[in-house]
C-alpha cells in the first residue's frame, strides 16, 4: 500500500520524468548520456549541499550558510594550495574540519542560545562570506596536478557521456543520505526534532547532541560541495555560488519535504536537483530563452509543490481515522 | 485491598515552595502493584506539582522518595522514566510525523549490523500493540489515528520505557465516551500485569470506574486517601472542597421568556453538523447537552461563525441574518466564549485590559480607538462586577488563573453589551469558587433579559440554570427537555434512550 | 501621556544603548564622524551618510516589523525591490512622468505584498514559505522587465529621490522618516497596532473576538511589499539604473536583522517600528564604523558578522534569562516570571 507520506516524493519523480518526456519529445538529443551525465556533473556540488538541507530542514529548521561556505571552501583551497605545499587531501581534511566546526558552531548557539536558526545561520552566512573576502577578494585559480588527476577520472557511456567523479561523490551522498536518515538513530532523532521540539526532547530525543550534530552535518556536506565546486571550476572566488542555499532550499521544496520540518525524503531531494537540472538544460537546448525564466520557472514549480503540500496535510486531517474501529473485541 | 505487598512506590513528607507559596505540604502518597489509584483535587490543589516532583520535572524541597523501597531522586523526566515511573499526559505527548512504530520505539530502535531494521521495528510494535488490545498498521503515521489510539500508542511507550509506575495525567478529558472505554481497557490490562497506576482527572464517573483507591489534595496537603468501594461520590467532593456541597437544584423561578431573538431554520453544514432548527428567546437560556463530539461545540461554532453553515438561514428578531464569520456575528452582537480557552479565547500575551476590550475595539473598526480613559473605565468596572483577581490589569492575561481568565473573557463580551451570548463549557478547568460565579452570573443574565445558549458536559449545571435543555447526539438534535422534564436522568436517559433505539 | 512616552524610553533603552555605543566607536576611529556641514546647498557628514545610507533598510523594517508582529515573515522584499526598481526605470525610459514611474512601481510592490498576504492568508501557507516563491522568482520578474541589461535612466525627478535633497536634506532620510513617523502614527493612534499585535499572539482567539485577521495580515504584506517598493525605487534612482541582478540583494536579510536588533519577537507579538529603525541605523552604523576605520574593506563582513552575533547574542533568550537570574539574586525575593511561566503550562 502507498502511504499518503510517501505521496510528495511520488508525484516529485513523476514531474520529473513528465518533464524529462517533455523535453525529450522537443529535443531527442536530451535523451543521450552526455545530457544525462552533465545533468549529474553541473548540479553535484548543488546536490550536495541540498543533501545537507534536506537534513536542516527536515529538523524545522534552515541554513542560510550554505553558499557562503561553499565559497569560503574554494577560496581557501585555492589559496592553501597556491601558498603552501601540502597536499589537496590533507586540504580536503582541513576544510572539512574547518566546515563541520563551523556548522557544529551554529548548531550549539541555535539550541544553547535558544535562537532561531533563521538569524544564526543568516550571520554565518555573512561570517563566512567575509572569511573568503578576507582570504582573497579575487578569484584565484587552482593548478595541481592531483586536481588534474580527479577531474580526469571519469567512466565514458556508450553515447559519449562522461559520468565523472564528482557526478559520482553526489550520488554517494544522497545514498549515505538516505541510509543516515531512514536507518540510523540519528536520521530518526532529526525527524523527531522536526516533527516537535518538545515532544522530542520529552521523549528523550538528544536535541543538543542532534541539533549540533544537524548543522554539523550541513557545514561538513557544504564543504565538500565546496571541495567539488572548485574541482568544477578550478579556482577558488570569494563571490561564487551566491545564492545557492535558495537554490537548495527550492531543491529540497521541490522534492517534497515540507518546509516547517519533520516530513520528507532525501531521495525527494535529489528528483528535486534533477528537475532543476532539467529546466536549465532545456533552456541551454532552446536557445531562445532568457536565462531568468530558470527563476521564474522554479518559482513556479515551488508554488507548486507547496501547495500540493498544503493539500495533503488537509487531506490528511480530514481521513483520520475513528479510535472505535481498531480495539480488538474483548 | 493488597496492603500485605510492599508498595512500589512511596512518598514521604514531599514538600515543595514557590516564592510565597506552599505548593506542597508534606505529602504521603502510596502505591501498590496492581491499582489505579485517582489523585484528586481542585484546580490548584497541588497535583500536578506532586507529579512534576515525582517525575522530576521540579526538584522537591524536602521529602523522600521511595521507588520499590530504595530512595531516588529523578532530576528529569528521563531520569524518571529510566527509574520505571512513565508519564502520559493530556495533549499526547507523541510525534504525529513519525510512523506508530517509530514512534514506540523512538532511541530504543532494534537494529542489525548497526541500522535500525525497520522490519523489525515493525513487528515488534505490530506485537506490542497487540497486547493492549490495538490492532492498527504500525508503519501507518501517527497522525492518521485519533487521539484515542495516539493516547494508547503513548501509554504503550511509556509502560515499555518504565514499567512499574504510569502517571496518566488527565488522558480521557478528550475523549469521548467510547474512546475513553478503550483507554480503560488498556488500563485494566496494566494493572493485571502488576503495575501501579496513578490517575488524575475530573471526571468523578470514571474514578470510581476504574480506581481501587483515591487520594484527595486541598491547598497541597493530603486530606485523606480513601477506597472507592466504600465511599461515595459525595464523600470524595466533600473532601476535595472541604463543605458540603449544597444542593445545587433548586427550584426554578417560572420561565418569563420574552419575544423571540433569534431563529435558525435548517442550519447546519455537511460533516459537521446536521441541519436543526433553533429558537432563543430573550430571558431564556438554552442548554446543549451531550457527550463529547455529539456536537455542541460544532452548535455554537455554526450560530457564531466560527464555522461556516452550508445550509439554513438565520432570522434575528424576524430580520434574515448573515452569520458567515465570527466578524459578522459580532456585529449583530452575538458573543461566544469558547471551549479552549487558552488557543481560542485569550490572547496570551496582551494584558488583561487589552483582552477585555478586545472584541468591543474589533466591532469599533480599525480607527475608531476607544479613548483611554473609556478603556480603563469598562476593564475596571468588569474587573469588580465579576471579582477578576489580578495584581494589576497590565498583567498578560497568561498570568492570571483559569477561572480569572474565563471571567476576563465573560467581560470581554459583556462589554460589547451582546443581545446573544454563547458559553462552551463556561466552568471547564476552573476552581469550584469561580464555578458557582459564573453559574450565578449566567442567571443573572437571563433575569436581565438576555438570549444565552450554554453547551455543558456538566448535566447539573445544566439542570441549574437552563430553561430548556436541547440534548444532541452524533451531531444532531435528538431531543429538547422542558420545564420540569429538565433533569440528569432525563437528559442522560435522553442520549441513552437514542443509543438503544439504534442499537435494535 | 509620560508614562507613555516613558514606557515607550523603556522599550527602546537597549537599543538606543548599543546605537549610542556604535556611533561612539565612530567616533573612536574618525574624531569628525559628527561633524556636520552645510555645502552646496546641501548637508554633509558621516552622520548623514549614515541615515542616508540606511534608507533602504529602515523602508523595508517599516513593513517588516508589522509582518513580524504577525507571526509572520517577509523574505522576498529584496526581490520586490528589484521589480519596482525595474518598473520605475522602464516606465521613465519608455517616457513617462516620474509621478506615473513612481506609482507604478509603488502600484506594483503592493501587488507583490497581496500576493504574499493572499498566500498567507487566505491559502494559509507558512509566511516564510509562502514568500519564499516570490524570493526566488522576483529577480527573474525584475529581469524580465530590464530584459537582462541594467537599465538607466536620466529622469531628474525620478533621480531626486535618491539622491537630490530637499531644503538640504537628502531625500531618502526624508522619506523614511517620514514614513516611518506614518506607519507609527497610524498603528498606534488607531486600535491597528493592537488588533495586529492580537493576531500575531493567538490568530486564532482573535478570530473569535471579531478581528478580521484576514484583511490585516493581507494589509501588512501589502504595507511590506508598498515599503520595499519606495526601498526599490530610491536604490534604483541612487544610481540612476535598475539593476535586477543586485538592487536590494539581501536587503531582507538586514531588514529582518534590523528588525531583531530592535528587540522584536520573530514569534509575533509586541513591536515597536521606532525600535526596528534603531536596529536599521546600528546595522549602518557598523557599515560606517567598518569603512571609516580604515580596515581593508574585505574585512567588512566578518566583522559585521561578529558584531550581529554579538548583539544578538546578548539579546538571545537565554542570555537574557541568565542575566535575570543575576539581577534577581543580588536582589531579595527572587522571581521569575519568565521561567514561572514557561513551567506552569496553564
Amino acid at each position: 500500500m502507498i502511504r499518503s507520506t510517501h505521496l510528495p516524493l511520488l508525484i516529485t519523480i513523476a514531474t520529473f520524468l513528465l518533464a524529462y518526456t517533455l523535453c525529450a519529445s522537443q529535443y531527442p538529443a536530451m535523451l543521450s548520456t552526455r545530457v544525462v551525465a552533465n545533468l549529474l556533473t553541473d548540479n553535484a556540488f548543488l546536490g550536495i549541499a541540498a543533501v545537507g538541507m534536506t537534513f536542516v530542514i527536515l529538523s524545522g529548521g534552515i541554513d542560510l550558510s550554505v553558499g557562503s561556505v561553499i565559497a569560503f571552501t574554494g577560496v581557501f583551497l585555492a589559496v592553501i594550495l597556491r601558498d603552501t605545499s601540502i597536499h589537496p587531501i590533507a586540504a580536503f581534511v582541513l576544510v572539512l574540519a574547518i566546515t563541520i566546526s563551523f556548522g557544529a558552531a551554529m548548531g550549539a548557539m541555535i539550541h544553547y542560545l535558544d535562537m532561531p536558526p533563521f538569524i544564526v545561520t543568516l550571520a554565518g552566512m555573512f561570517l563566512a562570506r567575509g572569511a573568503a573576502y578576507v582570504l582573497s577578494t579575487e578569484s584565484v585559480p587552482i593548478t595541481h596536478e592531483f586536481y588534474d588527476t580527479l577531474q580526469s577520472l571519469y567512466w565514458k557511456a556508450p553515447g559519449g557521456g562522461r559520468f565523472r567523479l564528482t557526478g559520482m561523490i553526489m550520488l554517494l551522498t544522497f545514498l549515505t543520505g538516505i541510509i543516515v536518515a531512514h536507518r540510523t538513530r540519528f536520521g530518526q532523532n532529526v525527524y523527531a526534532i522536526g516533527g516537535g521540539l518538545s515532544t522530542a526532547r520529552l521523549m528523550g530525543v538528544p536535541l543538543a547532541k542532534t541539533t549540533i550534530g544537524i548543522y554539523a552535518t550541513s557545514g561538513g556536506l557544504a564543504g565538500l560541495a565546496g571541495i567539488i565546486f572548485s574541482l568544477y571550476t578550478s579556482a577558488g572566488y570569494s563571490l561564487a555560488t551566491v545564492g545557492v542555499e535558495l537554490d537548495a532550499i527550492a531543491a529540497v521544496v521541490i522534492g517534497g519535504t515540507l518546509l516547517t520540518g519533520g516530513t520528507g525524503f532525501v531521495a525527494g531531494t535529489f528528483f528535486g536537483i534533477l528537475i532543476m537540472g532539467l529546466i536549465q538544460t532545456f533552456i541551454v537546448f532552446d536557445g531562445t530563452l532568457s536565462s531568468w525564466w530558470t527563476k521564474i520557472v522554479i518559482g513556479g514549480l515551488l508554488f507548486g509543490f507547496i501547495l500540493l503540500q498544503k493539500g495533503l496535510t488537509w487531506a490528511t486531517t480530514l481521513r483520520r481515522k475513528p479510535a472505535t474501529e481498531f480495539a480488538a473485541q474483548s | 485491598m493488597a496492603s500485605a505487598t510492599e508498595p512500589v512506590l512511596e512518598c514521604r513528607g514531599i514538600s515543595k515552595f514557590f516564592p510565597g507559596a506552599i505548593a506542597l505540604d508534606a505529602v504521603d502518597l502510596t502505591l501498590y502493584p496492581g491499582e489505579v489509584h485517582a489523585l484528586l483535587g481542585e484546580n490548584g490543589a497541588g497535583k500536578s506539582t506532586l507529579i512534576k516532583c515525582l517525575t522530576g520535572a521540579y526538584r522537591r524541597d524536602a521529602g523522600k522518595i521511595l521507588l520499590d523501597g530504595e530512595e531516588i531522586s529523578p532530576g528529569s523526566t528521563q531520569d524518571s522514566q529510566k527509574l520505571g515511573i512513565g508519564t502520559v499526559y493530556q495533549e499526547v505527548n507523541l510525534l504525529p510525523n513519525l510512523t506508530v512504530a517509530e514512534n514506540l520505539f523512538l532511541g530504543r530502535q532494534p537494529t542489525r549490523r548497526g541500522l535500525i531494521s525497520q522490519r523489525k521495528m515493525l513487528t515488534m510494535a505490530g506485537d506490542l500493540l497487540a497486547e493492549f488490545g490495538l490492532r492498527i498498521n504500525p508503519a501507518e503515521p501517527l497522525s492518521a489515528y485519533s487521539v484515542a489510539v495516539q493516547q494508547v500508542v503513548a501509554i504503550a511507550r511509556a509502560v515499555e520505557l518504565s514499567g512499574k509506575v504510569l502517571i496518566l495525567d488527565e488522558p480521557t478529558a478528550s475523549l469521548d465516551r467510547d474512546e475513553v472505554q478503550l483507554v480503560f481497557s488498556v488500563v485494566e490490562k496494566l494493572k493485571a500485569r502488576g503495575l501501579a497506576i496513578v490517575f488524575i482527572t475530573h471526571f468523578l464517573d470514571q474514578v470510581f470506574e476504574i480506581s481501587d483507591r483515591a487520594t484527595v489534595l486541598r491547598n497541597g496537603r493530603v486530606i485523606g486517601t480513601r477506597e472507592l468501594k466504600n465511599t461515595s461520590q459525595t464523600e470524595i467532593v466533600t473532601l476535595m472542597l472541604g463543605r458540603q456541597l449544597e444542593d445545587r437544584i433548586q427550584d426554578r423561578a417560572p420561565a418569563r421568556t420574552g419575544d423571540t431573538l433569534i431563529e435558525l431554520k435548517d442550519f447546519g453544514k455537511r460533516g459537521v453538523m446536521e441541519p436543526f432548527d433553533l429558537t432563543v428567546r430573550k430571558g431564556e437560556v438554552v442548554g446543549l447537552a451531550g457527550l463529547l463530539g455529539s456536537g455542541r461545540t460544532e452548535t455554537a461554532g455554526l450560530i457564531f461563525g466560527a464555522i461556516q453553515a452550508d445550509q439554513g438561514e438565520a432570522l434575528l428578531e424576524g430580520r434574515k441574518i448573515g452569520l458567515g464569520s465570527p466578524r459578522e456575528a459580532v456585529a449583530h452582537r452575538f458573543a461566544l466564549c469558547p471551549e479552549d480557552r487558552k488557543n481560542d479565547g485569550i490572547v496570551g500575551d496582551l494584558s488583561v485590559r487589552e483582552n477585555i476590550i478586545l472584541a468591543l475595539q474589533a466591532r469599533q473598526g480599525w480607527f475608531r480607538p476607544l479613548p483611554k480613559a473609556k478603556v480603563n473605565e469598562l476593564a475596571e468596572a468588569y474587573v469588580k462586577a465579576l471579582d477578576i483577581r489580578l495584581a494589576s490589569l497590565d498583567m498578560p492575561i497568561r498570568l492570571l488563573s483559569g477561572g480569572n481568565q474565563q471571567k476576563a473573557l465573560l467581560a470581554r463580551w459583556l462589554a460589547t453589551n451582546p443581545v446573544f451570548l454563547i458559553l462552551d463549557e463556561p466552568t471547564r478547568g476552573i476552581d469550584v469558587g469561580a464555578h458557582a460565579e459564573i453559574i450565578a452570573l449566567i442567571e443573572k443574565l437571563r433575569e436581565d433579559g438576555m438570549a444565552l445558549l450554554v453547551a455543558s458536559s456538566e448535566m447539573e449545571e445544566l439542570v441549574a440554570y437552563s430553561t430548556r435543555v436541547i440534548v444532541l447526539r452524533d451531531r444532531r438534535q435528538v431531543r429538547e427537555l422542558k420545564g420540569d422534564e429538565i433533569t440528569t436522568s432525563n437528559i442522560v436517559a435522553a442520549i441513552a434512550d437514542d443509543t438503544m433505539a439504534e442499537a435494535v | 501621556m509620560s508614562a507613555h512616552v516613558h514606557s515607550t524610553f523603556r522599550r527602546i533603552m537597549p537599543q538606543l544603548i548599543i546605537l549610542i555605543a556604535v556611533l561612539f566607536l565612530n567616533f573612536l576611529v574618525f574624531p569628525d564622524f559628527f561633524r556636520i556641514e552645510f555645502q552646496h546647498g546641501r548637508l554633509f557628514g558621516n552622520l548623514i551618510d549614515v541615515l542616508n545610507r540606511g534608507a533602504p533598510t529602515a523602508l523595508l523594517c517599516i513593513g517588516m516589523t508589522l509582518v513580524i508582529a504577525t507571526k509572520g515573515i517577509d523574505l522576498s522584499v529584496g526581490a520586490v525591490m528589484a521589480i519596482a526598481g525595474a518598473v520605475a526605470a522602464s516606465l521613465v525610459v519608455d517616457g513617462h512622468s516620474w509621478q506615473t514611474a513612481l506609482l507604478g512601481a509603488l502600484a506594483v510592490g503592493a501587488i507583490c505584498g497581496l500576493w504574499n498576504g493572499v498566500l498567507v492568508a487566505v491559502l494559509r501557507i507558512q509566511p516564510i514559505v509562502a514568500t519564499l516563491v516570490l524570493m526566488v522568482a522576483g529577480r527573474g520578474i525584475a529581469q524580465l522587465v530590464t530584459e537582462g541589461t541594467i537599465l538607466t535612466f536620466v529622469n531628474p525627478g525620478l533621480i531626486h529621490l535618491g539622491a537630490g535633497t530637499v531644503i538640504g536634506i537628502p531625500t531618502p532620510i526624508l522619506i523614511w522618516i517620514a514614513l516611518g513617523l506614518l506607519v507609527t502614527a497610524v498603528v498606534r493612534k488607531t486600535a491597528l497596532g493592537m488588533l495586529i499585535e492580537a493576531i500575531g499572539i493567538n490568530e486564532s482567539s482573535s478570530r473569535l473576538a471579531g478581528i478580521n485577521s484576514r484583511v490585516l495580515i493581507v494589509s501588512v504584506y501589502l504595507i511590506s511589499g508598498f515599503c520595499a517598493a519606495l526601498a526599490g525605487v530610491i536604490v534604483a534612482a541612487d544610481i540612476k539604473g535598475a539593476d535586477a541582478n543586485n538592487a536590494g540583494l539581501w536587503l531582507e536579510l538586514d531588514a529582518i536583522l534590523a528588525v531583531v536588533i530592535g528587540g522584536n519577537s520573530l514569534l509575533g507579538g509586541r513591536f515597536s517600528i521606532l525600535a526596528s529603525l534603531i536596529g536599521a541605523l546600528i546595522i549602518q552604523s557598523v557599515n560606517s564604523v567598518i569603512l571609516l576605520s580604515g580596515m581593508p574593506p574585505e574585512f567588512n563582513l566578518v566583522i559585521k558578522a561578529l558584531i550581529i552575533i554579538a548583539i544578538l547574542v546578548i539579546q538571545s533568550p537565554t542570555v537574557k534569562h541568565a542575566l535575570y537570574i543575576l539581577r534577581a539574586s543580588a536582589e531579595p525575593l527572587p522571581s521569575d516570571p519568565i521561567k514561572e511561566a514557561k513551567e506552569s503550562p496553564q
